[in-house]
């Protein structure tokens, strides 16, 4: 195996009295597809948010391709190459759908205040050559026919294609994704799985929460399973499959509902 | 049939780019069509009230001002999504720093506009720098502050200001040795629109651009803007200069206008207040919102300024009424009754085609 | 400058301190049930003051009866702000709310300009002119009414929000509105309650503050602007902030009138607020946590 893109090390955040991470480390591989999965409350959206810089870690580091994420505001490790998709989908309600992807461009970019305001140095080309780029990508992903329309008008599974759009828009190295599948219908469930494995052939590492099982089984190369904010168990996915204590987990778990 | 179709692209096009451009087109046009009222109105003033015309184009002038005003804190309202409770502060740092600069030192004008715009901008950033970094409305708070304090210092520093007894003999602006004397004259009207239009098409230029987009991305999901790495902060920090900006020069061109005379009321809380109105009230996050509002109000007041007293009652009434029944401006609602229009107006004319 | 002189702008600070702090408290009220400044809670001042300043002198009326009828007066005027102008609007964005409140203050001290004209109206001392000297510093009988009101009406909202069920309901909506109309509570009767309240108390500053200054009609807007400064200071939205931003902000600005320039005395209560804001952004009594 090569060097990892990735390396969680003792990783710890609690809230109050609640240890939603406590001591967690692990690693992503390069071009790898990674699933976190476990029971509510195990501590995934939490791990997500310490690497991407919105929460703070009590303890702990994680380095991606050799730089220290943690203490860095969120927008600089964006700018490391890490994009990320949330739960419910952030896209920006009062824009365009292409304006959208647009912004996904935003590292890329070039033209400031200045530029842009008196359209010199190259802003107009700038701005012409990403609303190309950006209304090419709306067509390989089938979005096409939606680029002028707001991005509040769109139903929750064109909100997670576009919000995949704009985040592959960056460019990343690493795309984080936090339930991509919440909400969706089998057959965009499986559109989506597809659309993960062609992002991990386009050179895409992939670190992924999700809840459905079978989507996790297919895609993943490798699934962590959390459970109590503890790493419970880290395996390919038929290992975890028939790993007792993480049958137990979930058992616990539905037997709580 | 290819005919027909051909009638029907602008109208209904063929996919969505091409909608799109026609929407940037019609901006263009749009705007094409404001610089043309902008530059007919004052002859068609003058042929309709050849006597007091030029008490309109003195009110248009102040229009003019107020929307540049606006459209400076349109930017941080509408699209960076900040409060400023205090932007007459910037009005008057404007006014009062190429004022006293020419005035008192003998400065050339420009040179004096170019001082203020420094001034203004690093006072903004002084103040926005801090206040940004934190959630929530910190900056409506400091410049709350910063707004009273400027006011309180013109009205004070007497040595320097004038107080309130005026800061006076103001040198009028000149471009290649044209001397823009008053703005009860065409030159001033012009002198001061051209700037307008000028600061409007810079406007309309940002937001459609990269800084522009990452504004309006903030303003709508931070954590969202964040993570496609936009500083948002940064951006927070750079809308509330270049808004800052747009008060210094409207202040410039206030001081070397018509009466070449500053007092310090202009630039007190009041008008910081009305400003925020002319914003909220015309639409905010909206290209032409600043103009109906700067319009609106200044209508508003200057057809009550007879009724002495019950000006500002009406002026009170009217604001909560508007405001209550157009939450999301006069602008939205105008577009929204436009479009109903033309609807209509399609429909019946499609009717008498078949 | 001498200790004495230093006590004795202490002192008279605390005074107009006293007048900030009720006006903070309905700042906050306001603030806790609906998240929005409330830009006429300054008016409600104006309109205490001139209400009983008007009665007495057009009646003849004794004091507490003008009080009286001035804070039933003013307390409608805020419950009619409420429900014709803020309820209205309530899913509108906050800056359209508070320009809403803007207008009301406009159209509040525009009417109040036309029933009572212009001029200042004296209002004589409630106990007389005579000064009481404390610890070599004068104190006037008025003063010590301002601040007894402002003791009590803080003891009266602390028990209120503690032992009434109003004012619990109150409590749970300012924590979180949408969890406590789950349990049953009605969110618009609490705002209600909250702009009665406040301009009720509104009031009380005004009645207590007019023998000092003298009762007039544009007296509101640099009023509510400290009462809001003295909030911010003491933490917008807590109770006892309001009231010791209130009496802070009352004595430093006294002290820096008497100790640096009286002429900017109206620009210090704003540059301690700039210096709140930017030492301490939450407050004196705030959460922490501003920053993130």
């Amino acid at each position: 195996m090569s060097r990892p893109l990735l390396t969680l090390s003792g990783l710890s955040k609690s809230f109050g009295g609640l240890q939603a991470v406590s001591d967690v480390a692990f690693d992503v591989q390069e071009r790898q597809i990674k699933a976190l999965i476990g029971p509510n409350g195990a501590g995934k959206t939490t791990i997500f948010n310490l690497l991407t810089g919105v929460l703070h870690p009590d303890a702990g580091s994680a380095t991606f391709g050799g730089h220290e994420l943690i203490g860095l505001p969120p927008h600089r490790v964006a700018c490391l190459g890490i994009s990320r998709t949330f739960q419910t989908s952030l896209l920006f309600d009062q824009m365009t759908v292409l304006e959208n992807v647009m912004v996904g461009h935003h590292l890329s970019g070039r033209s400031n205040m200045l530029t842009a305001a008196l359209r010199i140095f190259g802003a107009s080309a700038e701005e012409r050559e990403y609303r190309e780029v950006a209304m090419a990508a709306l067509e390989r992903a089938g979005l096409a026919d939606l680029a002028g329309r707001p991005a509040a008008e769109l139903p929750i599974g064109q909100r997670r294609l576009v919000e995949v759009a704009r985040a592959l828009a960056a460019e990343p190295k690493l795309l984080l994704m936090d339930e991509p599948a919440a909400g969706l219908n089998m057959r965009e469930t499986d559109a989506i799985a597809e659309l993960i494995q062609e992002i991990r052939s386009r050179g895409i590492t992939v670190l992924l929460v999700e809840h459905d099982m079978s989507l996790v089984m297919s895609i993943s190369d490798e699934i962590l399973v959390l459970d109590g904010g503890r790493r419970l168990a880290e395996g390919l996915p038929k290992e975890i499959r028939t790993d007792e204590r993480v049958l137990a987990a979930y058992l616990g778990e539905e037997a709580d509902d | 049939m290819a005919a027909v179709e051909e009638r029907q692209a602008p109208r209904e096009p063929a996919n969505e780019a091409e909608a799109m451009a026609h929407r940037r087109r019609m901006q263009k046009v749009q705007l094409g069509v404001f610089l043309i009222i902008v530059a007919v109105l004052p002859l068609v003033l003058q042929a309709m009230r050849p006597n007091d015309y030029r008490y309109y184009l003195h009110i248009l002038v102040f229009i003019g001002l107020n929307l540049i005003l606006a459209t400076g804190l349109n930017l941080l309202m509408g699209y960076a999504g900040q409060v400023s409770l205090g932007h007459a502060a910037f009005y008057g740092l404007g006014a009062y720093t190429s004022g006293i600069l020419t005035a008192r030192y003998g400065w050339n004008p420009w040179a004096a506009m170019l001082a203020a715009l420094v001034l203004t901008c690093f006072v903004a950033w002084l103040v926005g720098k801090p206040a940004l970094r934190l959630k929530g409305h910190y900056l409506a708070m400091a410049t709350l502050g910063v707004g009273i304090i400027v006011a309180v210092v013109i009205r004070q520093w007497t040595s320097l200001t004038g107080g309130s007894a005026g800061l006076l003999q103001i040198p009028s602006m000149t471009l290649f040795g044209f001397e823009f004397k008053s703005n009860m004259d065409t030159h001033y009207y012009y002198f001061v629109w051209a700037f307008v239009m000028l600061l409007t098409i810079i406007f309309a230029n940002l937001v459609q651009s990269r800084p522009g987009r990452a504004l309006r991305a903030l303003h709508d999901s931070e954590l969202a803007a964040q993570t496609l790495g936009v500083d948002t902060a940064g951006f927070k920090v750079r809308a509330f200069v270049v808004s800052a900006a747009y008060a210094s020069i409207a202040g410039t061109l206030y001081a070397h206008s018509s009466m070449r005379f500053l007092s310090p009321t202009p630039f007190d809380f009041h008008t910081s207040i009305a400003l925020l109105v002319m914003v909220v009230l015309g639409g905010q996050g909206t290209l032409w919102g600043p103009v109906v509002g700067a319009v609106t109000i200044t209508f508003i007041n200057e057809t009550l300024r007879p009724y002495t007293n019950y000006d500002i009652v009406v002026y009170g009434l009217l604001l909560m009424i508007l405001m209550i029944v157009m939450p999301g401006g006069l602008a939205r609602g105008l577009a929204a009754l436009w479009n109903w229009l033309l609807d209509r107006f399609s429909r019946s004319s499609q009717g008498e085609q078949q | 400058m001498t200790a004495d002189q230093v006590w004795q702008f202490f002192l008279s600070g605390l005074t107009t301190g006293g007048t900030y702090a009720l006006i903070a408290l309905g700042f906050s009220l306001i603030y806790n049930a609906t998240g929005v400044i409330n830009f006429a809670q300054g008016e409600f001042v104006m309109l205490g003051g001139m209400i009983a300043a008007a009665s007495m002198a057009a009646w003849d009326l004794p004091l507490w009866l003008a009080a009286l009828i001035a804070i039933a007066i003013t307390t409608v005027v805020g419950l009619v702000l409420d429900r014709a102008a803020i309820r209205p609007a309530r899913y509108a964005p906050h800056v359209v709310l508070i320009i809403i409140t803007i207008g009301a203050s406009i159209f509040i001290r525009g009417t109040a300009s036309i029933i009572w004209g212009p001029d200042e109206r004296p209002v004589q001392a409630f106990s007389g002119e005579a000064p009481i000297v404390m610890l070599g510093a004068a104190i006037t009988p008025q003063s010590l009414w301002v601040l007894g009101a402002t003791l009590v009406s803080a003891v009266a909202m602390w028990l209120i929000f503690e032992y009434t069920v109003v004012g619990k309901a109150m409590r749970a909506c300012a924590i979180n509105a949408h969890a406590a109309q789950l349990c049953g509570i009605e969110l618009s009767r609490m705002v209600s309650w909250s702009f009665g309240l406040a301009a009720a108390i509104g009031a009380v500053a005004g009645i207590v503050l007019a023998p000092i200054t003298m009762a007039q009609y544009n007296i509101g807007t640099m009023l509510g602007l400290k009462g809001f400064v003295a909030a911010i200071i003491g933490g917008m939205g807590n109770s006892l902030g309001a009231i010791v931003g209130g009496l802070v902000l009352g004595v430093l600005e006294a002290l820096g009138a008497g100790l640096i320039s009286s002429q900017y005395k109206d620009a210090i209560a704003f540059i301690i607020l700039i210096i709140v804001l930017l030492v301490r952004p939450s407050g004196i009594l705030g959460r922490e946590g501003g920053e993130d």
